[in-house]
């Protein structure tokens, strides 16, 4: 039987096509996924990502902790509630997995990990956690909602208002910088509604509730788009998610998030980077702090290595003629397409690709047994609803 | 439940067949195929004057998952191919059976009994299901 979020029964209301993703029933679309992605870029878009995995972590020597376990450093998380991506790193350098980790108070952080990963991730930072005392509890209590497009937050802050957040709240959310997140109580409108939810009884975690906040507001995404992340009791999740439905926010599905997270040029975990890849040949060099020296995180040592030989490199491809650029196709002379989407945005087909250091524009890519010529370009493909190519 | 004409005949591999009044067929694809299909971003048909065997792969549906060969159900000399595709393959998610018609043929050996009812598709993608 196959996991649902706390949302299920809402997207198969408003035609939902549901397919397995990493083991969880989800929305691929709620009609089309190209007027889902437009909507996005041009509108507001909501997403039901509950089924991500939110882990939150406790103890005197958490920021330790995660300096050694993931390979940016949250040495550079001071303000609360600021956000880091990075990746989670296996000794010899291949990733984990990618994740977001908020920095929600002194010894405080939540991350946010892949579903498809979410077992084996939980095995190993627990593995870690030992020698820092930390404490480490998953919150299958939380659901998640990403609203994004250039008119999420003015459209979320509306349902939050309607949902009964005081103004306060809605001024504080509205005011978050980029990257930046913030814990809110529950609403007094929908406090009640904390467990009582059917099947939703939540598990109270050791250090769940205040801290944290029941509701955890942040304006993060994997769009390319301005927008929120919202994580709050799975309990309130069908009531918020028709607030905004009422807002005029687009119900959109995981085949939207997908097209639009490619011409935002981010990389998806298992597709462009997985335990037999590291991060430097994946387009994540960025997210991979050396310095300080001083820092010894996991797979430090094998990426010094690394970095110091020739090695493949992550690119964007653009197909000029007909045709889509799909995951695994051969690139001639070498390489590999990791993803690859039609863009809806480009009215083309775009990809990233594993080449060789030695690649050189345009290169040839085979799409159903013949070759078709591609540009490289520097991703991202779109931002802000506007093309970069 | 999947839209499926009484009036048109359906293969296995998804496409109906009309019999126009000059005898020739016309050739597309079902709902439930453009429905699994999700949106089609490209769409390649065979050109006037190209003669095709019965089964063979003639055109080609790609959707934002997946490309997909379109096979002929029936043998004979291509009169036309929808052009209006090239700019609006979408025409094929909106109205499978009008104006997001493939190609039509002047079929060699007239007949399509070999083809399926709609309600023999309809029992054929039950079971399928």
């Amino acid at each position: 039987m196959a996991l649902r979020t706390a949302l299920y029964d809402t997207h198969l209301r408003q035609g939902a096509k549901i397919i397995d993703f990493g083991g969880w029933d989800m929305p691929l679309h709620y009609g089309s996924q190209i007027e889902e992605h437009h909507a996005v870029r041009r509108d507001a878009g909501m997403f039901d990502v509950s089924h991500m995995g939110v882990v939150d972590l406790e103890g005197a020597q958490a920021r330790e902790f995660l300096r050694h376990l993931l390979a940016n450093d949250v040495g550079r998380l001071t303000i609360p509630g600021k956000a880091l991506y990075s990746c989670m790193l296996l000794p010899g350098g291949g990733v984990l997995d990618d994740l977001i980790v908020y920095f929600v108070g002194e010894g405080k952080y939540r991350l946010v990990v892949n579903a498809s990963t979410r077992d084996k991730d939980l095995e190993w930072i627990r593995r870690h956690a030992r020698a820092f005392d930390v404490g480490v509890a998953e919150r299958p209590d939380l659901a998640m909602i990403a609203i994004q497009g250039p008119q999420a937050r003015a459209r979320t802050v509306a349902a939050l208002a309607a949902a009964g957040f005081p103004a306060a709240d809605c001024d504080a959310a509205l005011a978050l910088a980029p990257f930046q997140g913030g814990a809110f109580g529950a609403p007094p409108a929908l406090a009640p509604l904390h467990g009582a939810g059917s099947g939703a009884a939540p598990v109270l975690a050791p250090f769940q509730g205040g801290a944290f906040g029941a509701w955890f507001i942040a304006r993060t995404g994997y769009t390319g788009e301005d927008g929120f992340e919202v994580m709050l009791p799975t309990a309130a999740a069908a009531e918020f998610w028709q607030a905004l439905h009422a807002q005029g926010v687009h119900a959109a599905g995981l085949g939207a998030r997908d097209t639009l997270r490619l011409e935002a040029g981010m990389a998806l975990y298992g597709n462009d980077m997985d335990e037999s890849h590291h991060p430097l040949e994946s387009g994540l060099a960025w997210t991979v702090a050396f310095e300080p020296a001083a820092r010894d995180f996991i797979g430090r040592a094998a990426l010094e290595e690394l970095r110091r030989t020739p090695h493949p490199r992550q690119v964007g491809l653009v197909l000029d003629e007909r045709g889509v650029l799909r995951s695994h196709q051969r690139i001639e002379p070498a390489g590999e397409v990791t993803s690859g989407t039609f863009s809806p945005t480009l009215h083309r087909s775009i990809a990233l690709a594993r080449v060789p250091p030695t690649a050189v524009s345009p290169v040839q890519v085979e799409i159903r047994g013949k070759l078709h010529e591609a540009h490289i370009v520097k991703p991202p493909f779109v931002r802000h609803g506007r093309s970069l190519i | 439940m999947s839209n499926i004409p009484s009036d048109l005949r359906y293969s296995k591999s998804h496409e109906w067949v009309r019999t126009l009044s000059d005898g020739t067929v016309e050739v597309g694809i079902s709902e439930h195929a453009q429905s699994a299909l999700g949106d089609l971003v490209f769409v390649e048909v065979p050109a006037a004057g190209r003669v095709l065997k019965a089964g063979e792969a003639c055109a080609v549906v790609e959707s934002v998952k997946a490309a997909s060969d379109v096979y002929s159900p029936v043998g004979g000399k291509v009169t036309a191919g929808n052009e209006a595709l090239a700019s609006q393959p979408e025409l094929v998610n909106q109205d499978p059976y009008g104006a997001g018609w493939l190609f039509k043929v002047q079929a060699t050996v007239p007949g399509d009994a070999a083809l399926m009812s709609a309600a023999e598709y309809a029992t054929y993608l039950a079971e399928a299901g």
